[in-house]
């Protein structure tokens, strides 16, 4: 059980890492990743709401959606679910923990419409994972996102010395950069079968 | 009718989501392994786009200010619904092959995008013709994705045999780097020719450069301070 689990959470973060392998959540991964502070917040915020949003769609989708035959409209009530999660967190963490909110509620509102939540929500149902599978994963889901970002914010540090052609200047030479990034942790392709795998 | 057509051809090149306003990125990089899933992919977008402007371009007076956000996404996740069944009967093969990516749709920021910056201010003929516009000049870039990525990569072009035997298809480019590193060569490309024409656009990613800022209630706008002010 543990190793399984502990299988589901190394393989999020290294082998099908959202950001790198799969392509889930470029957006923040292009745009916040300047910093490296930036980068550390969001991603922490990103784990919170991977957690919470698949803590409450997985029961939805298993007790309401399914049994009701109403499968279906798991994309529109996931992401509604989603939203409303987000801006419920939101306001809660205003009032009741404004430390908190300083430092990760900023970042709230540019994860309701992250795909790399409603990514993962979608992924462990059709993997058919169970409810304590479906939290490990997007728990490591998230700690992949981090781990691209913290790795990404310090590639980018290095960037801003470079000086590329022209024409690669700014975005170009930062998805040609990413793509080495990428490109390193194909090596990890095989590593969990090869610790795990019995 | 020259205005029509403006608006048609408006998102095949001078706006184009991929490569100009850098929108729906994900999708780009992740389908188009091959021609066939880019061309697939496009065409799915296309439909939701043209589906979810008429709507909203329908309701966008009883639509209130304050909710229209949700409500957008709400009238989006339903044509995205009726695609992912209407996907699912009759194009089994492209439903496994864009996956995850077919639900995704809903929060593909081009569709968001331009119900907020288009549909919600202009008629019905006008926004179908944005949506059909934004949606080929979509597809247009994922198909020259997928063309590049699967010639380089297998050799062979929908699906056809189009290099030598005797040249190794290099593997690499129908990886994950593989995408990340064409994309960033087309861009660069586009790029040039534009510094060569005189029309170079500034590039905006993240949160300056969401179409829908405007509609998060200003968290949007002060998260992306504090994110960039973050360090200081």
């Amino acid at each position: 059980m543990a190793a399984s689990l502990a299988m589901i959470f190394f393989s999020m973060i290294l082998v099908n890492n959202y950001v790198l392998v799969q392509f889930l959540g470029i957006c923040p991964f292009l745009g916040v990743s300047k910093k490296l502070d930036s980068a550390f917040g969001m991603s922490c915020a990103v784990i919170f709401v991977m957690a919470l949003a698949t803590a409450a769609t997985w029961p939805i989708y298993t007790y309401i959606l399914e049994p009701q035959g109403l499968a279906y409209l798991q994309t529109i009530v996931f992401i509604l679910v989603i939203a409303v999660l987000v801006q419920l967190v939101e306001i809660i963490m205003k009032k009741y923990m404004p430390p908190l909110y300083k430092a990760l509620g900023v970042y709230l509102p540019l994860i309701t419409t992250n795909c790399a939540v409603l990514g993962v929500t979608i992924s462990v149902i059709d993997e058919g994972y169970n409810f304590v599978e479906s939290l490990v994963c997007a728990v490591g889901a998230g700690f992949g996102f981090m781990l691209a970002m913290v790795l990404f914010a310090g590639v980018r540090k290095r960037l801003e010395d470079a000086k590329p052609p022209k024409c690669f200047e700014g975005l170009p030479i930062t998805l040609v950069s990413a793509s080495v990034v990428s490109l390193s942790f194909m090596g990890f392709g095989g590593i969990i079968e090869n610790i795990f795998g019995a | 009718m020259s205005g029509k057509l403006k608006i048609l051809t408006n998102g095949l090149l001078k706006e184009n989501p991929s490569l100009r306003l850098v929108l729906g990125t994900c999708p780009t990089l992740a389908v188009t392994t091959l021609a066939v899933n880019g061309l697939g992919m496009g065409l799915a977008a296309t439909f939701v786009l043209i589906c979810s402007n008429i709507a909203i371009s329908a309701l966008r007076k009883i639509i209130p200010d304050k909710v229209r956000l949700p409500a957008y996404i709400t009238v989006i996740a339903t044509f995205v619904t009726v695609l992912q069944m209407l996907v699912k009967a009759y194009l089994p093969s492209l439903d496994s092959a864009l996956g995850i990516f077919l639900p995704l749709i809903v929060v593909n920021c081009i569709i968001l995008g331009r119900a907020e910056m288009f549909a919600s201010k202009h008629g019905i003929l006008d926004s179908a013709l944005d949506g059909l516009g934004m949606g080929l000049g979509f597809t247009l870039t994922l198909m020259v994705m997928g063309s590049i990525r699967e010639l380089l990569g297998a050799g062979t072009l929908f699906g056809v045999q189009i290099m030598p035997a005797s040249v190794d298809p290099m593997t690499v480019f129908i990886t994950p780097p593989g995408g990340f590193f064409v994309f960033g060569c087309l861009m660069a490309l586009v790029i040039w020719i534009e510094t060569k024409t005189n029309n170079r656009i500034p590039r905006k990613m993240g949160c300056e450069g969401c179409p829908a800022k405007g509609a998060c209630a200003g968290g949007c706008e002060s998260g992306a301070q504090a994110a960039e002010g973050g360090e200081a």
